[in-house]
């Protein structure tokens, strides 16, 4: 029995493609929370690249309605101070022409003001939905060059949340606080000045105020973003739990576990209300201590500004006027508005903190190195000429390796399907080595099949032949050439692959078996779907070939998926053809059926076959025994059951195969 | 209406933080009112040039108030939290206990992802739509009337002004409020479907990469994203007219009241309206529209979020499909099993039966076998003993009663049932072994593994029982795993054990001695095995062939291979090449 006591290698790898369902790990936790303030550059420059000159539009739009917004209270003061200096005498005549010039001011401020606002508004829809939408398609179209490795060693829940909730946390951010932060700098700047025109002395005191209500928010806001941040992982936990249960819910039910189950959930669940409460009491007491702070800064001004008048200070200002009720009053008035713009800010501060971290984790991902591919021999359609080959546009059934020789001459190869591993070494790691000194020699044709147990390093071999992972050591040549000189897409559309996990995607029956030449014609679809013996469920389905697939196909059953994969790869018509565990959840009955079609499909071609049913393989011309790496064994059905070694063994049962 | 129903009996102890919010927001309102009222009364004082005692008491008593205010909205904001996330809390309990309650039946209805959506996702919308409603669903009608009597005690006749603009900012709310309400639910799921396709996108990393689709999928993926994109512009540019048609309306009262107020104040000497009401009519006016702007938002929010309301309510409404009978039969004499002309379809409204006349009499300590094709409905029939699923025609009886008489829980315990699609939990091998019964001893649980062949291995661990298994059971192979949860069905001592198609990754030398330990060890107990391999049942007492949901053929072995062809054929399908079939 083989040793299965550490985690193999390959198991490792399916691990990431299994718990797509988990939402975090704790991995990513930490990630992104620091480096705020490159994160936030970098998200600026990368907005200013999405739109150059809509964003600087929409910038001067919200200056000047932050400016117009700020103006309307000294215009309106005036006005009230016109009439407190004629109301007793009752002289509306005289009054009027000043009243109304300030009026006509004002509706020209305000109409100016509106027509910022509105386009700055509706500008900032575009900006934030159109930002939001490129940055998904830089991650989407980032992450589709990215090696098989990073899939494999990020739980695919975590691949996920950079979409659901780090672009979301994006949203708020760039549609109210940035354009809050500026619009509410902008009006603390101007009365500030404003304030300085009239009093340093009590500007001092608003200052100190403003200090005052800085520390709060620092304090209460920096308590609510560290709860909030907790929260993200209480919810992470309980939706990891909530998922594991409904996914085993009836073994739950089988087991009488319903209690228990719900005490587990119980735990978790309190702990994400203690957490998220506490959030939210930061959060929610925030505004009210922020306003009141502001009410008493104002009581403190009035106070203050009464003792200076009473005490007769000197005033020191920019306007050199002396202090009186005609500065009193107005102050009053922009004591509140500062106040005011401060709590507006602090308001955003959560959204801008988590925005902040989710940037950062966006970056992360943008930043990742995309798979290298330094291949230069292409594949081509070809004819062939007087026995030259000789390059074609349109589609033949043959094809060759294109190389560029240095003298600039071109080179032709047919393609012919002999794949040779020569002494392969790998490891996933670079530590624990997952395979040995492999040999293998596919001639064009020839069916070769791998044997082993879990771990043993079947699946690995694969994903070296198609290069989602290279060798340490050794060479991979295909037609004699080294398939590192390959370019990858090139290689990977020379070979057909049947994966163990079938994946269907979205979508109706055909474009899933289209998924594999997407030029082929229906009838080239279903004569696929026949060969692979398809057909005969596919007819009986609701709408045949039109039913849609959704869910991964949860509709259909393992074995019907797997029959549709066969299909998809039939249609590809690849000259190397990699079928791992292609068929393991076909019964045995079915398989005979389907095995005609899978002769077919595989007549002419090299195959490579990993099954741990022997009598899938037992027709292959040569099989070979992997045991930790190593091929132990190797040779035909017959020679290896004459051998009465290993694979004698696992035939007879007495080995345990996965 | 309903669904509000539903989902309020979630509130419980959380009540009394759900309605000391709003008071004390109404608290907070009140203050927020009389606060300007007083600033504007201390202006005008200080206007007058009144003495430093006149400005301390006023000082004093706004501190005061604005202490007051504080604590008041201190404490409703703490109410409010605690009210809407213990609301939360609760749903998400109501939730996951009742889908602990829900039968087969019912899970099949609701698939996996979608009940997780509902307890996370809907359930923090809906907490978010709670925590508005407590907060704000007071303090927008009390400000608004509170505004309005102080702008008509203070302005008189020039508070008619709102009755000009009310209406056009609440018909403009109203018209944005209903074209964007559609436009959002529509982009909403359109954009549950982008996440839904990048899922699948990143499941299928291989497949992508294998057939070189990434130029593709990249295509595919831009043009929904444009898409989406394109929709969520549209909702939201026009969600954007609420600010600027806020500040119209605003521009409108302020330029109202400055021009012809001032026209009062000046011609009627300041007896119709004076400069302090005039202020406040000012401040009353951005209070009014502010609170009217608010309520549209609420309204926004709530709406949103009745779709995951309803959402909840639909599970939580949902009534388990199996009941416990009103006086339920705790013990189960033996293990003996009764199908009388058993029928069962999986829904009342399916044209065809899954099961039809099954007539089958087990008695205590037989092993069956079960052998047919996919889809011969090999799982229906043995989902009825332990009552998964309730027959739709026939009884099925265990131990000589009705399987509908016993309480669940009992008739379960004693009918172990090992899943085909069977799972381990995280936590150790211990942890999840005692979920068969959970006193077991570490004695019992050795012996449980050792009779379903997993001691073997576990020893093998460095941990041994304390190996942690990983979510799925992913760090253990397929044969491993099968072998677990026989040990974990094997501890609960039943009367009756099932194993459904569970050896087919235990290789057949292992699969002969775990069933050569079950007839030396548990020989009372009655086994009902289902296999895809003839070996795993050709030494059963009897073998019944199903086919379409019907018994075929029944009897041994030798009967079988003597008077059944299908069964001849599947044995030599499955013995071609001499040797014993390995799978």
């Amino acid at each position: 029995m083989p040793d299965e006591r550490n985690k193999p290698a390959e198991g490792e790898i399916q691990d990431g493609q299994r718990d797509g369902g988990r939402m975090f790990s704790s991995s990513r936790g930490k990630r992104g929370e620091r480096g705020g303030g490159k994160s936030l550059l970098r998200l600026l420059r990368l907005l200013f690249s999405f739109y150059p000159r809509l964003l600087p539009f929409t910038l001067c739009c919200i200056f000047i309605n932050a400016c117009v917004s700020a103006m309307p209270a000294m215009f309106q003061q005036r006005v009230i101070a016109v009439i407190e200096s004629s109301w007793k005498n009752g002289d509306w005549g005289g009054a009027s022409k000043l009243i109304f010039r300030y009026v006509g001011i004002l509706v020209i401020l305000y109409i100016i003001s509106i027509i910022a606002g509105f386009t700055y508004s509706r500008m900032m829809a575009v900006i934030t939905q159109g930002s939001l939408m490129k940055l998904r398609e830089r991650l989407f179209n980032g992450m589709q060059d990215l090696p098989i490795r990073f899939f494999d060693t990020h739980s695919h829940g975590d691949i996920m949340s950079y979409y659901t909730n780090d672009i979301d946390t994006l949203r708020q951010m760039i549609a109210m606080s940035l354009p809050q932060t500026l619009v509410s700098a902008i009006s603390v700047t101007t009365v500030f000045c404003i304030m300085l025109y009239y009093s340093l002395w009590m500007t001092l005191v608003v200052v100190g105020g403003v200090l005052i209500m800085t520390r709060v928010v620092k304090s209460v806001g920096g308590g609510s973003s560290k709860y909030f941040m907790k929260q993200q992982r209480e919810v992470a936990k309980t939706e990891g739990f909530v998922q594991e249960m409904m996914n085993g819910l009836k073994v739950v039910k089988v087991f009488n576990h319903e209690e228990k189950a719900g005490e587990d959930f119980d735990r978790i669940n309190n702990e994400l209300f203690r957490v998220s409460e506490r959030a939210n009491k930061y959060s929610n007491t925030l505004m009210p201590i922020l306003g009141n702070i502001g009410n008493i800064l104002y009581v403190i001004v009035a106070v203050v500004g009464g003792l200076l008048l009473a005490l007769r200070v000197p005033n020191v200002s920019i306007s050199g006027m002396a202090l009186g009720i005609s500065i009193t009053v107005p102050f009053l008035n922009m004591t509140k508005q500062f106040a005011g713009q401060i709590g507006q800010v602090s308001n955003q501060i959560n959204a801008v903190v988590m925005g902040l971290a989710g940037a950062g984790r966006i970056f992360s991902l943008m930043d990742e190195e995309p798979e290298k591919d330094e291949g230069y021999v292409t594949l081509v359609h070809c004819e062939e000429h007087d026995g030259k080959i000789v390059e074609v546009d349109r589609k033949t059934n043959s094809w060759a390796w294109k190389r560029k020789l240095e003298d600039g001459t071109v080179e032709f190869r047919p393609l012919r399907g002999h794949v040779e591993m020569e002494d392969v070494d790998f490891s996933y790691d670079g530590k624990k080595t997952v395979l040995k000194d492999i040999k293998v020699y596919a001639k064009p044709g020839q069916k070769v099949a791998f044997v082993g147990a879990t771990g043993a390093g079947k699946t690995t071999i694969t994903n070296l032949i198609n290069r989602f992972y290279d060798i340490q050591k050794g060479r991979i040549s295909y037609d004699g050439i080294d398939i590192k000189k390959i370019r990858k897409s090139d290689l990977r559309h020379s070979l057909g692959i049947i994966l163990q996990e079938t994946v269907l995607f979205s979508g109706t029956v055909m474009d899933n078996i289209r998924y594999g030449r997407l030029d082929a014609t229906d009838q080239e679809c279903i004569d696929a779907a026949k060969l692979a013996g398809a057909d005969d469920f596919i007819m009986r389905l609701p709408k045949a070939y039109q039913t849609q697939i959704r869910g991964n196909g949860s509709n259909l059953s393992q074995g019907q998926r797997q029959l549709l994969s066969i299909a998809r790869a039939a249609v590809a018509n690849p000259p190397v053809m990699i079928m791992d565990e292609a068929t393991s959840s076909i019964d045995t009955r079915t398989e005979s059926i389907v095995q005609k079609g899978m002769d077919a499909l595989m007549a002419g071609r090299t195959v490579f076959v990993i099954a741990h049913r022997l009598s899938t393989v037992q027709n292959s011309d040569v099989i070979m025994v992997l045991d930790h790496g190593r091929i132990i064994e190797r040779g035909s059905h017959d020679e290896l059951i004459a051998a009465k070694g290993n694979y004698y063994q696992l035939y007879t049962g007495a080995f345990e195969l996965e | 209406m309903e669904t509000i129903k539903i989902l309020s009996k979630s509130i419980r102890e959380f009540r009394h933080a759900s309605i000391m919010a709003p008071i004390l927001v109404s608290g907070e309102v009140v203050m927020e009112c009389i606060i300007p009222f007083i600033t504007a009364r201390f202006i005008n004082e200080i206007k007058a040039g009144c003495g430093l005692s006149v400005i301390f008491s006023y000082g004093g008593i706004l501190i005061v108030m604005a202490m007051i205010s504080l604590i008041f909205g201190m404490g409703a904001g703490n109410y409010c939290a605690t009210a809407s996330t213990g609301f939360a809390r609760n749903l998400r309990r109501d939730l996951f206990y009742k889908v602990q309650e829900f039968s087969f039946e019912n899970i099949d209805h609701f698939d996996t992802a979608s009940l997780v959506t509902r307890m996370t996702t809907d359930i923090t919308n809906v907490q978010m739509a709670y925590m508005m409603l407590v907060r704000t669903a007071f303090r927008c009608p009390l400000m608004l009337i509170f505004s309005f009597t102080m702008a008509f005690v203070m302005g008189g006749k020039m508070a008619w002004i709102f009755i000009f603009v009310i209406p056009i900012l609440a018909s403009g709310l109203i018209y944005v409020m209903r074209r964007t309400l559609p436009l959002f639910r529509a982009v909403f799921k359109k954009y549950d479907r982008l996440n839904e396709s990048i899922q699948e996108n990143i499941a299928g990393m291989r497949v992508v990469k294998s057939f070189v689709r990434e130029e593709y999928e990249k295509e595919k993926f831009d043009t929904a994203a444009e898409n989406l994109g394109r929709d969520f512009t549209t909702a939201e540019k026009i969600l954007a007219i609420n600010g600027p048609l806020m500040q119209f309306c605003l521009y409108i009262v302020m330029v109202f009241v400055l021009g012809f107020g001032s026209y009062v104040v000046i011609s009627s000497r300041g007896m119709d309206l004076d400069v302090g009401q005039l202020s406040s009519l000012l401040t009353y006016s951005f209070q009014i529209l502010m609170s009217l702007m608010m309520l549209s938002m609420i309204f926004v929010m709530v709406t949103l979020s009745i779709e995951s309301a309803r959402r909840i309510a639909e599970v939580l409404e949902t009534e388990s499909s199996l009941k416990n009978p009103s006086i339920p039969i705790e013990d189960v004499m033996d293990g003996s099993i009764d199908f009388e002309h058993v029928s069962f379809k999986y829904h009342k409204d399916a044209e065809r039966n899954v099961l039809s006349d099954i007539d089958l009499h087990i008695k205590p300590g037989e092993t069956i076998g079960i052998l047919g094709g996919t889809g011969s409905s090999k799982s229906s029939l043995i989902q009825l003993i332990p009552r998964l699923y309730d027959a739709t025609e026939g009884t099925v009886r265990v131990g000589g009663v009705d399987v509908r008489d016993y309480d669940l829980a009992a008739l379960r315990d004693q009918v172990s049932v090992v899943l085909q699609k069977n799972v381990l939990f995280s936590g150790t091998i211990k942890e999840n072994l005692r979920w068969g019964n959970a006193n077991a001893t570490d004695e019992e649980i050795e012996k449980a593994c050792v009779l379903a062949r997993a001691d073997e291995f576990i020893q093998q661990f460095p941990d041994k029982y304390d190996t942690y298994i990983e979510q799925g059971g992913s760090n253990v192979s397929g044969g491993q795993k099968q072998r677990l949860c026989i040990a974990r069905a094997l501890l609960k001592k039943p009367k009756i054990l099932i194993l459904d198609d569970s050896t087919s990754a235990v290789d057949t030398k292992t699969d002969a001695l775990i069933r050569k330990g079950f007839r030396e060890y548990i020989p009372e107990t009655t086994k009902i095995i289902i296999a895809q391999r003839v070996a795993s049942v050709q030494d059963a007492d009897r073998i019944i062939l199903l086919e379409k949901g019907r018994i075929a053929a029944i009897g041994t072995h030798q009967d079988l291979m003597d008077g059944n062809e299908a069964y001849r054929e599947v044995f030599y399908s499955q013995h071609k090449y001499g040797g014993e079939e390995n799978a």
